[in-house]
């Protein structure tokens, strides 16, 4: 049994999955309170330099030609024995589709508490999760001995998690990796034809006030810039400047990116219906009164055409 | 093929959801409950394989205001058995709830569980993953669409960024659904009123609950929701200066 | 468009005629001359693959079929025109589009925002999908505080009910307001239901969901049993069509007004508080649910004539002949379905006569139409000095409320 903070590497086609270093500061900061160190756990084969740039004070990689790939059966079966065998205060792991294939499996395997969708941990050590939407936030005493914790981006940033100094690594044998039953077959890359819009961490939303379809390469622009994508509200499609592909609202898609940033969008209910769900709205309209930034988080007055060209410039020079 | 499909309700989030004087529970008196989304789309991914490849549904949930309905809308769709399992289940947590679930399909014995991937309430953990390692069954979960082959299913498993991994996964096997190949149908409210005259209900009734394995949450509450967006003031330099640092904080830069 | 006429299955065809014939006057589909007019006048029969002439004509020739593969009948905004210019007076309206929208709902042929809103219904009473406690928040902050029945238990002479989208929509709630100081300033005891009240449902019924339809009534017809109230007036025609043709048949009956009548009742009353001058030219559109179907073309019009300063003007189509929004029938939830079809809508075929008409105002007295009205505006440029404005708006500031 130890202190020790275990946090499990979750990489894709040879990268490291953004989360892992959200976990990696989640994962410091419990370690403050709980007082044993942070350690990184790699599963994966021919994969060490993965553990380059991560905030840990150590690192255990285990390499196995089946852990090449991520697949749950894996995974569980090579974590199973590092977690039993070290008992660390917790285990945390993505509140993603690679973390929550496996957490949960282990905490019904080795008979461990799990928290789910934690945000954040407080200063004394309790964790913080968001549940219901975002609407509520539950607090309780991390359970123990071990807990198992997924984890949910927005509480820490990437950086925070993000080293120089590379931790010490210590290779870990892999168990007898045998009778899997879950394989993968193949990737299938997205399909960039057309952008599906309900999958975009961030949209640029443009609606009536761009007035005219030449000034929707403003929008592009950015969007660009930002690597997301743009979309409208019906205004726009209906005068053909956008497909019905992109289009948001009631009679649209319904979409949740993280970001959505609404240009020259009144805010209109049928619309809202569409975006509400987005976990931060910024809303840019000339209108001071536009419905929008009721529902907006963040809002500005300033007209998007004085923004757009200084905005888009900016976000390329912060890349 | 048997296909059971074990689902939950959840608090629905189109009401203000308020926190009783406990501070660390909902406020019930005020709840309503709504079908978990991803558990519908799990009931319409089964009824799809079903009507491709043949086979018999069977709908599973604990009891609770509108169970019967959604129970009955499920067999209006084409589910071919529904269990309600009766009892006192106001304090379950999701670990309870995969031993109770579990106990019906050792004796069941499906070749396929799908469930909702994740639900917004759960703190400890997912329904599906536990239910799987309970019934030393393998797990995938983010699917978005599978075929049976023989006793394989090959599942299209979602990441993010639009990536999709194509797995193959060996039957019986518990599939944690993020949705179905298309949105769960409308029954017109006529089919359900017929259904309910004919469909049966299976009531199965649970002794005790295994609270063990749940997570204690000592304090609940409510982010600080704005009523009115913070304004970002200034010129064209200044507002775009704050954008690249909320985009930065949020991280989609 | 390919028409094959060899019959594939004839019961359909033969199973849904003979079904018209348990709805009233059902059978008079028999005596379709196949003139063709219900398909000329249909606002989108051009659009349509099988307008209702084709229909009918389809069902004569055993291939119904081939209307169910299509989803034109998903075109028809229940404007009730066909059925108002059939020379042979064939409910085609009420009973052929309804019924086959019927079928292709239960065939589970429907396109998803209208199953969005069906599905809403069903689960909050109301098509937007807002919480059920919240229909009566619009009232918050009024005073007079407004009478909400179940709180009050005060017997009132009237029960206004107000609907889903004067209750929760945020550019009608302005209307919906209105009204309350017109009742106020005329002495009006009235109560609502507040939380109680549920969807009409006579859209939905409209758009294929009979079985929904009658559990709203019954919900409704439920709270109307526990308050004592003379007569029901409502601000929705839709609202107003189900209360007085629809509730009826399933044992909910009482008296019920548009409140353009029962304002237009209390007219006397109402001329001498009319203190200030609206100096505009305002066109009255008229809703399909309260002209053509109940023949309320008057009442609306006395109010606005009453008005000093005002002048009527008249669209090209108006009265009998009135266009609709384009909101009936499921209209209202198959707004992208329609435009994807049609490239164009109603709402902005209306706002470009009333252009036409040099009106100042396109002055509505339903629901669906100042947000439709409103967004069409937004797509027309010539129409940028058009306003849209409930009636109740227009006729509270004429009254300096």
């Amino acid at each position: 049994m130890s202190q020790d903070i275990f946090v499990v590497i979750e990489h894709l086609r040879g990268e490291v999955a953004e989360i892992s270093y959200v976990m990696l500061a989640g994962a410091r900061q419990l370690s403050q309170s709980s007082g044993g160190n942070v350690t990184a756990i790699l599963l994966g084969h021919n994969a060490q330099g993965l553990t380059g740039n991560l905030a840990a004070d150590k690192a255990l990689y285990v390499d196995h030609a089946a852990l090449a790939e991520f697949t749950s059966d894996a995974y569980i079966t090579a974590l199973a024995g590092p977690i039993r065998e070290h008992a660390p205060r917790a285990v945390i792991f993505g509140h993603s589709s690679i973390g929550m294939d496996i957490a949960s499996g282990l905490s019904a395997k080795l008979g461990l508490p799990i928290v789910a969708s934690c945000r954040s941990f407080t200063a004394e050590g309790k964790f913080v999760s968001q549940i219901c939407g975002g609407k509520i936030m539950a607090e309780g005493d991390l359970p123990g001995p071990t807990a198992l914790v997924t984890m949910v981006p927005g509480g820490y940033k990437a950086e925070q998690g993000q080293s120089a100094q590379p931790p010490a690594v210590t290779t870990v044998p892999a168990p007898t990796l045998e009778g899997l039953r879950v394989a993968l077959k193949q990737y299938i890359e997205p399909d960039t034809s057309d952008v599906d819009i309900t999958k975009e961490a961030m949209l640029v939303s443009v609606g009536r006030g761009i007035q005219n379809k030449d000034n929707i390469g403003l929008a592009n622009e950015l969007a660009e810039a930002l690597g997301c994508a743009v979309s409208a509200s019906r205004p726009v499609v209906d005068q053909g400047w956008m497909p019905t592909t992109r289009l948001i609202g009631k009679s649209g898609k319904r979409v949740k990116p993280k970001i959505y940033l609404a240009l020259g969008i009144s805010g209109a209910p049928e619309h809202v219906e569409g975006m509400a769900d987005s976990n931060v709205i910024i809303a840019i309209n000339t209108d001071q009164n536009a419905p929008i930034f009721t529902v907006a988080k963040y809002g500005a007055t300033i007209d998007m055409f004085d923004l757009l060209p200084v905005l888009t410039e900016k976000v390329k020079q912060a890349k | 093929m048997k296909i059971a499909v074990p689902v939950k309700f959840v608090p629905d989030l189109v009401e203000e959801l308020t926190i009783d004087p406990s501070g660390a529970a909902l406020d019930t008196s005020w709840l309503r409950l709504i079908i978990n989304e991803f558990d519908d789309h799990a009931v319409e991914q089964a009824i799809l394989l079903k009507e491709r490849g043949g086979g018999q549904v069977t709908v599973m949930m604990t009891e609770s205001d509108g169970a019967d309905d959604f129970l009955f809308t499920a067999a209006a769709k084409g589910a071919d058995q529904l269990v309600k399992l009766t009892g006192d289940f106001s304090s379950i947590n999701n670990h309870a709830l995969a031993h109770v679930y579990a106990d019906l399909l050792k004796e069941l014995q499906p070749d396929l569980v799908l469930t909702g991937v994740q639900a917004h309430n759960d703190i400890d953990g997912a329904v599906g993953p536990l239910l799987a390692e309970l019934l030393g069954l393998p797990y995938v979960g983010y699917v978005a669409g599978l075929t049976v082959q023989g006793d394989k299913a090959v599942v299209r498993k979602e990441y993010s960024g639009g990536l999709v991994a194509e797995i193959e996964v060996k039957l019986p096997a518990v599939l944690g659904i993020q949705a179905a190949e298309q949105p769960p149908r409308y029954v017109a409210y006529s089919k359900i009123r017929q259904v309910m005259g004919t469909a049966k209900i299976e009531e199965r009734p649970v002794a005790g609950l295994d609270l063990s394995g749940g997570t204690a949450v000592s304090r609940l509450f409510q982010p600080e929701a704005a009523e009115r967006a913070t304004m970002l003031e200034g010129g064209a330099d200044e507002v775009a200066d704050r954008l690249v640092a909320i985009f930065k904080e949020i991280g989609t830069l | 468009m390919e028409i094959t006429l060899s019959p594939l299955s004839p019961s359909l065809s033969k199973t849904f005629f003979t079904s018209l014939y348990e709805l009233a006057d059902g059978e008079r589909i028999r005596a379709c001359l196949q003139c063709g007019t219900c398909s000329g006048i249909c606002p989108f029969g051009y659009i349509m693959k099988f307008p209702p002439g084709k229909m009918i004509g389809a069902l004569r020739a055993d291939i119904f079929e081939q209307v169910m593969k299509t989803d034109s009948v998903w075109m028809c905004v229940s404007c009730n025109a066909c059925s108002a210019f059939c020379p042979s007076d064939i409910p085609i309206t009420a009973a052929l589009m309804t019924r086959a929208k019927e079928e292709m709902l239960l065939a589970g042929n429907i396109p998803t925002e209208l199953q969005a809103a069906l599905e809403n219904t069903q689960r909050y009473g109301n098509p937007m999908g807002e919480s059920p406690r919240k229909r009566s928040d619009w009232t918050l902050g009024i005073t007079p505080e407004v009478n909400i029945l179940g709180k009050t238990r005060q017997p009132v002479d009237v029960l206004w009910f107000v609907g889903d989208y004067a209750s929760y929509h945020s550019r009608m709630q302005a209307a919906t307001k209105a009204l309350v100081k017109i009742l106020n300033a005329l002495g009006v005891k009235f109560g609502i239901l507040g939380p109680e009240e549920n969807s009409d449902g006579d859209s939905q019924r409209l758009a294929g969901e009979r079985g929904l339809f009658e559990m709203m009534a019954q919900k409704n017809g439920q709270a109307f049993k526990k308050y004592k109230f003379n007569e029901i007036i409502t601000t929705d025609p839709h609202a107003f069509n189900a209360l007085k043709n629809e509730y009826p048949a399933l044992g909910i009956s009482y008296p019920v007004k548009h409140y353009t009548q029962f304002l237009n009742e209390r007219i006397e009353q109402i001329k001498p508080l009319l203190k200030k001058e609206i100096k505009a030219r305002i066109a009255y559109h008229d809703p399909c649910y309260l002209g053509r179907v109940n023949n309320i073309f008057d009442e609306p019009r006395a109010l606005l004539k009453a008005i000093p300063g005002v002048e009527l003007v008249e669209m090209s189509h108006q009265g009998m002949n009135s266009l609709c929004c384009g909101g009936g029938g499921g209209g209202m939830w198959l707004d992208g379905f329609q435009w994807e079809k049609a490239h164009t809508r109603l709402s902005e075929w209306r706002v470009r006569e009333a252009v036409a008409a040099n009106a100042d105002i396109l002055a509505v007295a339903c629901p669906y139409e100042p947000p439709r009205f409103e967004d069409a505006i937004k797509t027309i440029q010539t129409a940028s000095q058009l306003k849209v404005r409930e009636l109740a708006e227009v006729l509270a500031e004429a009254m300096d409320l």
